[in-house]
């Protein structure tokens, strides 16, 4: 997977999670987390359905590599 | 023969809207099956049944709005009422049968489909309607079943329609619990899945081009779709009444709380090395499905502490204080788009950590659907609001009525800390207690804060 699927991937996957997430204002280095208002459960999610999708292990130790779009298409292409 | 009445569904209810009956006369229902969908100022819920029988008579239609206590259906109890009996093949036994609507075990009935074969896509697991159908081929006549037809018609919460038709699959429903049922133009077919994403996207399914069989709407079409460049959104007015009357309900019901209620507030702030590290430990070797959230370990501490100080645990009504025999523990959960509910974890004090963890994304996932059930939201004895999330340290809650305290915990966050005698940095917790004077004092209090920090202390034992 390249950066621009894993970039699409997020983008998905956090849309599902919630589904009015504005994309024109959440640029590519916005703390997710914060502006969309993602509580730990929705966080869990997030990881479950990326692992799954993309096929790859994400452990605790890679969460706060999750925080934008960038670090987390970055670490998603490492992987895949 | 009993009577099934509109509950109460909060301490704030007075009145409420029957949005759909899920069954209907000569229908078997069993104890806790969901038979109805009440609508509340809060939340559309999915409403048990006490008893278990035959439906005799339903007295009130959708969309009336009655108070609290009113009859809105005749049971006959088990074993009284032979009629129908005979018709219906035997109920598949209990152990078999995940949380579904009677609707649909009838449909696997006549379908002749096991259900323990079949997997739920429904909330919790459920198995919907459209899960039988998939995994059944419809039968061209469906023997002796013509009258009954109407009634497979939904088995999921949907609002009223006018007319009952027999259905294929999926006819239209709007799952949307964000508003009044509005009604649909157009009938689209859809999976229930798709129907619930373009809900909560609030986009018109009717826009969506489907792929599924006979041109069914998929749950990735509906993806598809809101990648795509505009989809159809519904008309903004189209909700308009839920926000302002939850914000007009919590309000009500937490101005009583403070005119009635004499809060008192503790505070005290919880190391929680030993917790984190353990959670670590566990979730290192689990995959993530299975993975805990420290919220699971600090509630399940919170239920047990409330066990070991009874006077928190329960209700004040008429003038005196209940205690609860079981802990049936309140979470607060925040909704998008503003409000909040606070549904119970029923017996939270028992349940083994991955349980817990599971039960809690299950609540929360229907909170923000708005599929809760009714015993869910009138059963918690005590009730755990959290905004660690949200980025606070602290939170002050005001208690729910009729229970008489309400615990707050906020951030997990690192602060220097001193352990015997040196000083290190640890992950801490605030953790505050609001409780009733009616019914408790502030030592009473302390207790409840002692526990719950003793007990955090050790979370291998939770």
């Amino acid at each position: 997977m390249n950066h621009d699927q894993a970039m699409a991937l997020v983008q998905d996957v956090l849309t599902e999670i919630v589904p009015d997430a504005d994309f024109t204002t959440i640029g590519p280095d916005t703390r997710f987390r914060e502006a969309l208002e993602l509580d730990s459960l929705d966080f869990l999610n997030l990881v479950e359905r990326l692992a799954e999708r993309a096929g790859c292990r994400i452990d605790e130790d890679d969460y706060p590599r999750l925080v934008t779009l960038d670090s987390s298409a970055t670490l998603l292409a490492e992987r895949t | 023969m009993a009577e099934f009445t509109m509950p109460a569904l909060g301490a704030d209810m007075t009145e409420g809207t029957l949005v759909e009956w899920l069954v209907h006369p000569g229908d078997q229902v069993h104890k806790g099956d969901i038979i109805a969908v009440v609508d509340t100022a809060k939340a559309a819920i999915e409403v048990e049944c006490f008893e278990s029988g035959v439906v005799e008579r339903l007295l009130v239609e959708p969309d009336a709005t009655v108070p609290v206590g009113t009859a809105l259906a005749v049971i006959t109890p088990a074993g009284k009422q032979p009629v129908a009996q005979a018709e219906q093949p035997a109920a598949p036994p209990a152990a078999l049968t995940p949380a579904m609507t009677p609707l649909v075990r009838h449909l696997a009935e006549e379908r002749g489909v096991d259900l323990a074969a079949v997997h739920g896509s429904g909330p919790g697991g459920r198995v919907t309607r459209a899960d039988v159908l998939a995994t059944s081929p419809p039968r061209a006549h469906p023997k002796g079943r013509e009258a009954r037809r109407p009634s497979t018609r939904a088995a999921e919460h949907a609002p009223e329609q006018p007319q009952r038709v027999p259905s294929a699959a999926g006819v239209e429903r709007d799952t949307s619990a964000a508003g009044p049922h509005r009604p649909t133009a157009a009938r689209v077919r859809a999976t229930p899945l798709a129907r619930r994403l373009a809900a909560e996207a609030d986009i018109e399914l009717a826009g969506i081009d489907g792929t599924g069989s006979g041109g069914a709407v998929r749950a990735a079409d509906v993806r598809a779709a809101l990648r795509g460049p505009s989809p159809v959104r519904k008309p903004q007015v189209a909700a308009p009444g839920r926000p302002e009357a939850m914000r007009r309900a919590i309000g009500d019901l937490m101005a009583r709380s403070k005119r009635e209620i004499p809060h008192y507030y503790l505070s005290t702030t919880i190391d929680l090395a030993a917790a984190t590290g353990w959670l670590r430990e566990q979730n290192r070797r689990l995959p993530v499905t299975e993975r805990l959230v420290p919220a699971a370990l600090l509630l399940k501490a919170a239920a047990r502490a409330a066990r070991e100080v009874p006077q928190l645990n329960g209700f004040f009504i008429e003038g005196s204080f209940a205690a609860a025999p079981e802990v049936h523990l309140g979470v607060a959960v925040s909704l998008r788009g503003g409000g909040l509910v606070a549904p119970a974890i029923h017996h939270a004090a028992d349940l083994p950590l991955p349980e817990l963890m599971a039960r809690l994304r299950d609540l929360v996932a229907r909170a923000r659907a708005g599929r809760l059930r009714g015993s869910e939201a009138t059963d918690p004895t005590i009730t755990v609001t959290s905004l660690g999330d949200h980025g606070v340290e602290a939170v002050f809650g005001v208690i729910y009525p009729p229970q008489v305290a309400l615990v707050g915990l906020g951030k997990v966050v690192e602060r220097p800390w001193a352990v015997d005698g040196l000083l290190g940095v640890r992950p801490v917790v605030t953790a505050t207690l609001s409780a009733d004077h009616r019914a408790s004092d502030g030592a009473t209090g302390a207790r409840y804060l002692a526990a719950l920090e003793r007990l955090l202390q050790k979370p291998e034992e939770l």
